[in-house]
């Protein structure tokens, strides 16, 4: 017990040490079989970033805007909402099911202002853990009233996806999405496999701008998706992240909620503040699952009071405050649409940028994709060797699958960024 | 399809729902008219006939799938206080949630949390993602606040903290831990403690049982019955504990028997798994409270802890706490990180910024750190003066020579009554205070004014009814 013994008389050093009873068998560590865990593919590419001391570094990785000069932006709506607050409220606990107020506004903004599900109360709705919280409450919902259900997730999706169900142990089945020679929609692959799902299937889809490809289903596209889920009396749960930012219109953005809605569909919806208000670190978010009548609605709720009970207890309130003062608020809900446009503008200038940049440089490759795409993210068709040969010799970083969050491209950058996508691609 | 939708309005009527079921069953929550337990401000929808059954005229493409989704009980904890607000009694008191109030019964946020928000503001910092892990600062001050900023647990950089959301998510944090890498191991839960325990456990299937804490007959410490169930647990079982301030009895173990708790654990190879929910609230001293958690890192034992901020710094929406876990050495710490990270992503991908960020300024700063102590001070000591209070009222007032003196025994925000459901009831029915089925009283919620009304009817409650 050599290990034991050179751990024993390290601890023998501090005075501190009293124990004379079993001392010894505390030693060996409860945890060696703790194997250290994969970073996050996401999070970790900014961890990296961080580390680098190149001053040429660019950070494309996290979908977190930034402002032309590449800094962290916080809305104008927001500071003079957080001067509002501040102060002015106690901090005791919200309801299970988070602030009311905040909820309601954040079921306009999906529904519609004036939504007869909204009027009807038949919409189940929790205020969540921004995105990622909303669809770990509906996963564990799906899992506990649904045991036998499967998710449905697009190829690719946004990576959390998968952790999210499995860790809410609901098995996970595929459908097409993302089209690799157009860079494009797989539509047809996309209805093949919904009319081919056993009926009554849980599918997720992403209501526009998708994580991680900017490729969305045209109109028209997402009445024939819906018509099918009638057919096949699929579940539809829409993961709505990035409402406001993909058009600059969050009524347009919604659009492929409002199709399902008119035509009957009960859905459930995440939805998430992080990116289009700006706040990230604050969590907000919400889950509403659309209900029969308003008994279920209640019902439906109180259950998934059961679920974030003993996950959180109840969520935290700033950022709620926050969404509530704003959206209640006629001139600074005013003041937030303007901002969030400003925001997606930048993002939609930014791909014209980089795709004249690159056919400018006589790229042979075609690069229209860059402003077919929509929303936060560029799906650039770059292999994952590509993107670590952009890393290491330019210093820039995205995630491997070649995903470019535009949101980190600026008029600054824009060019070196050009360049090296072009040296990379270009050699193969 | 069609026939679906008929059969969501038959079965919407009031007499079978299993809304009213569940009323009917929750007569126990003492209000003599069960129905109004539930009202908000517009009325009890439950009962409502008009609003069930609506049903849109769009056609219901997907009929519901959720058609046996029954309606979950209210919480036992945070359901009293909705009882409470539906009292019209001005007499009314609400000793249920363990939420600090001020003498004058209102909602107490911190002079140094006002503070440190308005640098905040002033600083108009950015909202960016924290990592996974937490804010930095607050992960250091936080092991820093628990295991004191001198110990080689900190020193040797053997500690695992991630900022977790309040007590609540941090546990769940570490019970995902335990069925990840101990699957089958047991977590001893006291008998009783705070009801949340077991749906946590419940939920991340992590299988528990009890160990005798509470005895009625002394309203003190099972000490030996404690001792016992720990020695007759399997070995490898992680032993929950309250740090100190035990919720809901107020009961705390004394130094020697803490020592001897740390011994049977130490002997039986469990974990200790403790909940720090109060420090600084109990004995009024942030270092004093922590003495237990410390005694067990001394001794150099493997520990988890979960932390809060919501009482000790009023933060309570903010949910703002810590999981810490005490390891062997610096790789293992590193590890153990990298698997809590794991767990939260799919929950919540990172914690909220703004609660953390709150503590970092004030725990961070010496000049606000030490008003923070003072305020603790104070809130401790209204806690107390409020039992002395209620202690001499029931003495006084009470000719039968029961002895009371628990009341002065017990440390912390509650106080574990002695009464059974039907006295409690009858404190609720009768005398309009609202406590929790267990006899479990927050003194949080009691001021000096209302000590002899509230010891009224607890003699009352006591003496006649059984």
């Amino acid at each position: 017990m050599a290990l034991w013994n050179a751990v024993a008389s390290r601890l023998a050093r501090h005075r501190s040490w009293t124990a004379g009873v079993g001392s010894s068998r505390a030693m060996s560590s409860w945890w060696h079989s703790v194997e250290p865990a994969p970073k996050d593919p996401i999070l970790g590419v900014t961890e990296a970033f961080l580390a680098d001391p190149s001053p040429d570094k660019v950070n494309v990785g996290v979908g977190a805007y930034r402002d032309d000069n590449g800094k962290p932006v916080v809305l104008e709506c927001v500071r003079e909402a957080e001067r509002r607050i501040a102060g002015s409220m106690n901090m005791e606990y919200l309801p299970m099911g988070g602030s009311v107020k905040m909820v309601e506004e954040t079921l306009k903004l999906a529904y519609g202002d004036n939504s007869e599900f909204i009027k009807d109360k038949r919409v189940a709705a929790v205020q969540a853990l921004s995105g990622t919280g909303a669809c770990r409450l509906f996963a564990e919902f799906q899992k506990r009233f649904r045991p036998e259900s499967q998710i449905y997730i697009p190829v690719p999706t946004w990576s959390n996806h998968h952790n999210i169900w499995r860790d809410a142990q609901v098995p996970q089945r595929t459908y097409h999405y993302y089209h690799a020679e157009s860079r494009g929609l797989d539509f047809a692959s996309l209805m093949d496999d919904v009319k081919n799902a056993p009926s009554g299937s849980f599918f997720l889809l992403h209501a526009c701008a998708h994580n991680p490809t900017g490729v969305d289903p045209s109109e028209e596209q997402w009445r024939e998706i819906s018509q099918q889920f009638k057919a096949k009396g699929h579940f539809a749960l829409f993961d709505m992240a990035y409402q406001g930012f993909a058009s600059g219109d969050p009524e347009r953005d919604a659009k492929s909620i409002r199709i399902f809605l008119e035509d009957g569909h009960s859905i459930g919806i995440a939805q998430s503040y992080a990116k289009n208000m700006g706040l990230y670190g604050q969590r907000v978010g919400c889950l509403s699952v659309l209900c029969e009548d308003e008994k279920q609605a209640v019902a439906v709720k109180s259950q998934l009071q059961m679920i974030a009970r003993p996950m959180y207890s109840n969520p935290p309130v700033h950022g709620a405050l926050i969404v509530s003062t704003i959206l209640g608020d006629p001139e600074l809900k005013q003041l937030w649409l303007k901002e969030v446009k400003g925001m997606a503008d930048r993002i939609i200038g930014m791909r014209t940028a980089l795709r004249e940049n690159l056919e400018n440089l006589g790229s042979s490759l075609s690069w229209k994709h860059i402003t077919e795409q929509i929303g936060m993210f560029c799906y650039s068709g770059m292999t994952p060797e590509q993107v670590d040969r952009l890393t290491k010799e330019f210093h820039i970083y995205m995630t491997r699958n070649g995903r470019i969050s535009m949101a980190g491209v600026t008029t600054g950058n824009v060019r070196y960024l050009a360049n090296a996508i072009h040296v990379v691609t270009e050699s193969t | 399809m069609a026939s679906n939708v008929l059969s969501a309005a038959a079965s919407a009527s009031p007499s079978t729902s299993p809304v009213t079921d569940l009323l009917k069953g929750k007569g126990r929550l003492g209000s003599g008219n069960v129905g109004s337990l539930f009202i908000k401000d517009k009325g009890n929808p439950f009962l409502n006939s008009k609003s069930c059954g609506r049903i849109s005229m769009a056609v219901a493409v997907n009929v519901s799938r959720f058609e046996a989704i029954t309606m979950a009980p209210p919480d036992p904890i945070l359901g009293v206080s909705e009882a409470f607000k539906a009292d019209n009694d001005e007499k009314k008191l609400n000793l249920g949630v363990g939420a600090y109030r001020t003498e004058e019964l209102q909602p107490y946020v911190l002079d140094v949390v006002k503070k440190a928000e308005n640098l905040m503001l002033e600083r108009g910092e950015n909202k960016e993602y924290l990592p996974i892990e937490g804010l930095a600062a607050f992960n250091k001050v936080t092991a820093e606040l628990l295991f004191g900023a001198d110990s080689p647990v900190i020193s040797e950089q053997r500690v695992a903290t991630v900022q977790g959301l309040s007590g609540t998510g941090s546990l769940r944090l570490a019970a995902v831990l335990i069925e990840r890498y101990f699957p089958g191991a047991k977590v001893l839960i006291s008998s009783p403690t705070w009801g949340n325990h077991k749906n946590i456990f419940n939920d991340a299937r992590v299988p528990w049982s009890e160990y005798r804490y509470y005895d009625p007959k002394t309203v003190g410490l099972d000490f030996e019955g404690m001792i016992e169930d720990i020695k007759a647990a399997p070995e490898g079982s992680f032993i929950l504990l309250h740090g100190c301030a035990h919720n809901p009895t107020g009961i705390d173990p004394t130094p020697e028997q803490w020592e001897k708790i740390a011994d049977v654990i130490q002997e039986k190879n469990h974990i200790p798994f403790f909940d720090v929910a109060y420090q600084g609230f109990a004995s009024g001293s942030l270092d004093q409270d922590a003495a237990s958690v410390r005694l067990f890192a001394a001794r150099g034992m493997e520990i988890f802890v979960a932390q809060s901020y919501s009482k000790n710094l009023g933060l309570y929406s903010e949910r703002i706490g810590a999981i810490n876990v005490v390891c062997s050495s610096t790789d293992t710490a590193a590890r153990v990180k990298s698997q809590l990270k794991r767990i939260a992503r799919p929950m919540y991908s990172n914690p909220p910024i703004h609660g953390a960020r709150i503590v970092a300024n004030v725990v961070g700063d010496p000049a606000l750190f030490d008003e923070w102590k003072a305020e603790m001070e104070m809130m401790a000591g209204r806690i107390k003066g409020v039992r002395q209070k209620l202690y001499d009222s029931l003495t006084s007032k009470d000719k039968s020579g029961k002895d009371w003196s628990f009341i002065l025994k017990q440390i912390g925000m509650f106080s574990f009554t002695g009464l059974n459901k039907n006295q409690s009831d009858n404190m609720t029915n009768k005398w309009h205070v609202y406590m929790t089925k267990d006899g479990r009283i927050s003194l949080a919620g009691l001021n000096l004014a209302k000590c002899e009304y509230l010891a009224d009817a607890i003699i009352d409650s006591y003496h006649n009814v059984s």
